[in-house]
């Protein structure tokens, strides 16, 4: 289980992003070009290339656009020397602006053939389809039973978006409860969720608790996927009482096959303060640990079996103890992961 | 033509699919639409003249067993050979039977702007039920191919080969010639593809590494790779099985075959038509000689082998020896499968078939890293999205030759100013050197020849053979994860009204840097340019599409000598519908407007 300390790692990590409110003394945003001098440097850095052709190029005539930058336009060396321009075929090494007579503005040269109004829906939906659009997917990432000592129960955990790449709705749904009783936790959020770097979205939207305690929240949150893989997902939540809580989920898949995938989760849940009504503790409230091993019949469907652990911590435990709960229990669970 | 797409519309909707009784059809991979419709005949048949009627219909198509919607022109796919004579005026009146707009793009054919069949750039497309005709002189000789390019029709069958035959004489002698037109067929719709392309990252790969698989990578290129958020395997976005390689519409195991005599000279036009997919096209037993790439003479040159990038052409010419039978095997780049043609003295000869060789892993020259670690290499921070301190420090592994740990994947500084940087640009290349003499990926260690653009020289002279005034830097940018790509950063849809702007006449340099770990094969239309491939400026090989590899740069000149707007796109046709594409705006002799 080399991955757990990765888990414990991007936990960490995550935890800093996931309260950004609170003090975060790293600095570690992504324009800070801080630790890195050729940050500093202009543009093409091309010196080093001499330092070694690329192993993968098999004809090495091929290799190199060196010259462009430190030789000058001089064709030195055997003409099969380079690519590069310089030799038998000069040209200039810098990228200039275009001259004025290039012209400025929108390409409109079919208007004058065909008419503006001709063209207006075609450019409208070139527009639409080439890049920006939007598109639908839903996700049960979790629709599971959950097999313990004494009283079995449920889980579900959907997410869904629709939106371009970049600019999405989400909605994230999430609930547990025993079979045979009144539902436990229920929770479903609706999200704004925006790029803010390749990986990373930063989430801001409501939460809105639908089973015990009816509580609302405003959500802002990072979902993405981290180094080495992971999938996180980490909010802070503030209830309409004024309750700082936060969350942090990160789930890892592991192939063993093409279709046999070892997927190990944790889930920590954070408070700010005490919220007796709730039975929540300040502090670490839970931990999650599982392992989850599914089969992909299709790359949308997946029965899994598993097993995971909880515990509730500190306050939360004495919470959970005083409402004749066991603070830590073990799940074997049977599921089913889809989307579509 | 319409009266028989109508009488074998009769037969609509007697194909059934099969189906899973066990997974619900929304989980099985397919699309949900129906495959109704008549069905589409394979292969192709000769259209020529000066008014050539094509209709565009939908139908069935029916692959090996497998069947999917299609759209065909002239009721086949591929379409109907279009065969025109250098010097000849053609109409060409293209109707449309489908439900929504199409068109066709003459690809690599010199055209006034407004007959080059883009909508949205070049016309307002081909509204339904319509029939629009195209009219222009033909001013070139060669060969090409035409395809839609409207939604996502070209996967769909919307294409066929079009040659032009010289006013003088042909370069070379030859006693047969015959078309080979590689594409690709899948059942599902091609908006199920993009959907997913967008939404399941990696969803068509079957060749995804995992614990058990057999490539020759150490646990710590593994982990680097992850550690980079990227694919190895990544070869292909889309590939069998999902695809089955055609040859003439034909699937590998349904026999197209090319007959000839023995010390015959037979010349074969390779069209690749397909939508994703570059092969990697041999015949065991015989050396090929390139004789044009693009449509446009070159100088002859041997080879054993090579890699025909989606939307190019080469034109080859081969002297079967003794056997009765070659194979010709073209092998998706990826190695997933192959389309397939045989040589055959008469018919039903077979030659043996060579396996599917490994699966090719991208490598670290693939990511831009072409030279070894330097000290401020390593002492580049991390790229840190959004501050995360990934991995347990960067420095821990610093010594590890294969990790990346120190190194950074994105490092802005080496891009130009006017390059947007955003979610859309998930990596830069570290030093993106020229790789014109680069076989593809898959055949950089093999041992036999393969053609590479440095051995391209054109047959005759170029005409423009002037200094470029300028240099024009374009980046080729994306996001494996959210499935966009652009140039310099910016999708189509966010500068569908920023053009390159060429002046009138003007002689530009254009570099194209590719910051992603794909092979993009890039095209212009309208223009001819030249491949800066170190041959002299009067023999750079003319070409209309140029494969930029992976991490690496290319440059090719350009003449802008054909006013009008024009589309300039990634060919493989889910990257240019998710935005690596751009207008070209040349202005006209009579100066800018």
């Amino acid at each position: 289980m080399t991955t757990l300390p990765f888990i414990a790692v991007t936990l960490v990590a995550t935890a800093l992003l996931s309260v950004p409110a609170r003090a975060q003394d790293h600095g570690g945003h992504d324009e800070q070009p801080a630790l890195a001098p050729r940050a500093q440097s202009s543009p093409p850095v091309k010196a080093d290339l001499h330092a070694g052709h690329s192993p993968s190029v098999a004809n090495p005539k091929s290799a190199m656009d060196h010259n462009m930058m430190d030789h000058g336009a001089m064709a030195h060396g055997s003409a099969n020397d380079t690519a590069s321009s310089t030799g038998v075929s000069p040209g200039p090494m810098m990228e200039t602006p275009q001259p004025i007579e290039a012209g400025s503005g929108p390409s409109r040269a079919a208007d004058a053939i065909w008419g503006a109004d001709a063209m207006f829906d075609s450019r409208k939906s070139l527009r639409e389809s080439h890049g920006d659009f939007p598109v639908f997917w839903f996700q049960g990432d979790r629709l599971e039973a959950q097999i313990r000592g004494g009283h079995n129960g449920y889980l579900w955990d959907f997410q869904s978006y629709y939106g371009g790449p970049t600019s999405r709705l989400w909605f994230k749904s999430e609930g547990e409860g025993d079979f045979g009783k009144a539902l436990e936790d229920a929770e479903v959020q609706a999200l704004y969720s925006r790029a803010i770097a390749p990986f990373w979205d930063l989430q801001l939207g409501v939460r809105q608790d639908v089973a015990g305690d009816k509580t609302t929240h405003a959500v802002i949150g990072v979902q993405g996927l981290a180094p080495y893989m992971f999938e996180v997902d980490a909010a802070m939540f503030v209830s309409h009482r004024g309750d700082i809580m936060a969350r942090i989920e990160a789930e890892l898949d592991q192939r063993i096959t093409r279709r046999l995938i070892l997927q190990p989760r944790a889930e920590v849940n954070l408070s700010a303060q005490d919220v007796p009504r709730l039975g929540i503790g300040a502090g670490i409230d839970s931990v999650e640990a599982g392992v989850r091993l599914r089969y992909e019949i299709t790359r949308e469907f997946a029965p899994y079996i598993g097993v995971e652990q909880s515990w509730r911590l500190g306050r939360s435990a004495d919470f959970a103890r005083a409402s004749d709960e066991d603070p830590s229990v073990t799940n074997y669970v049977v599921g089913v992961r889809f989307w579509f | 033509m319409n009266t028989s797409i109508t009488r074998r519309g009769i037969l609509a909707g007697l194909g059934a699919g099969a189906t899973l009784a066990a997974v619900p059809a929304w989980a099985q991979g397919h699309s949900m639409r129906r495959h109704n419709g008549p069905p589409i005949r394979v292969g192709f048949d000769e259209v020529s003249g000066e008014v050539i009627d094509l209709a565009v219909a939908g139908g069935r198509r029916n692959v090996q067993g497998r069947s999917g919607h299609g759209i065909a022109v002239n009721g086949s796919v591929p379409g109907p050979l279009i065969r025109l004579r250098e010097g000849q005026n053609v109409r060409l009146n293209v109707t449309n039977h489908l439900n929504e707009d199409t068109s066709i793009h003459w690809h690599g054919l010199l055209v006034p702007f407004q007959y080059d069949g883009v909508p949205g750039v070049s016309f307002p497309g081909i509204k339904p039920h319509e029939t629009f005709t195209y009219d222009f002189p033909i001013r070139q000789s060669g060969t090409y191919w035409y395809h839609s390019h409207s939604h996502l029709q070209e996967q769909s069958g919307h294409y066929g080969p079009l040659i032009i035959e010289p006013a003088g004489a042909e370069p070379v002698s030859y006693d047969r010639d015959y078309i080979l037109l590689l594409s690709e067929f899948t059942p599902l719709h091609p908006h199920f593809i993009m959907s997913r392309l967008r939404t399941g990252e990696g969803y068509f790969n079957d060749k995804l590494s995992s614990w058990t698989d057999k490539y020759p990578m150490s646990g710590a290129e593994r982990r680097m790779w992850a550690e980079m958020r990227m694919l190895p395997t990544d070869i292909a976005d889309v590939s069998a099985p999902t695809y089955t390689y055609l040859a003439n519409g034909r699937g590998a195991e349904e026999g197209l075959e090319y007959l000839f005599r023995r010390g015959e000279r037979i010349r074969l036009r390779v069209i690749n038509g397909s939508a994703m997919t570059f092969f990697n096209l041999r015949i065991p037993g015989l050396p090929m000689t390139v004789i044009a790439a693009d449509g446009q003479n070159v100088k002859p040159v041997e080879v054993d082998e090579l890699q025909i990038a989606t939307a190019e052409t080469y034109d080859i010419i081969i002297e079967p020896g003794k056997a009765d039978a070659y194979a010709i095997v073209a092998e998706s780049m990826d190695r997933s499968g192959m389309a397939l043609a045989m040589l055959a003295t008469v018919p039903g000869a077979k030659a043996s078939v060579p396996p599917l060789r490994d699966a090719p892993l991208l490598t670290m020259g693939d990511m831009g890293m072409n030279h070894g670690p330097t000290a401020s290499d390593m002492a580049a921070g991390h790229d840190g999205h959004a501050g995360m301190h990934h991995g347990g420090g960067g420095d821990a592994n610093a010594a590890e030759s294969h990790s990346m740990d120190g190194m950074s994947m994105r490092d802005k500084s080496l891009l130009p100013p006017d390059v947007e940087i955003g979610p859309g640009l998930d990596m830069v290349s570290m030093a993106p050197v020229d790789k014109m003499g680069d076989p593809g990926i898959g055949l950089r260690d093999v041992k036999h020849r393969v053609l590479n653009y440095r051995m391209l020289s054109a047959l005759e002279p170029n005409q423009d053979t002037r200094e470029p005034s300028r240099l024009l830097e374009i980046h080729l940018t994306g996001n494996m994860e959210r499935y966009m790509w652009s140039f310099d950063g910016r999708m189509f849809s966010s500068v569908d009204d920023v053009p390159i702007r060429f002046a009138w006449n003007e002689r530009v340099r254009v570099k194209l840097v590719n910051n992603t770990m794909m092979a993009h094969p890039i095209h212009l239309h309208g223009m001819f340019f030249e491949l800066v491939n170190g041959e002299s400026a009067m023999h750079q090989p003319r070409k209309n599409v140029v494969v930029v590899q992976p991490g690496a740069s290319a440059q090719f000149d350009l003449t802008a000598n054909e006013p009008g707007d024009w589309a300039f796109h990634c060919h493989l046709l889910y990257h240019m519908h998710g935005g690596m594409m751009q207008t070209v705006t040349v202005v006209g002799p009579e100066g800018a407007t």
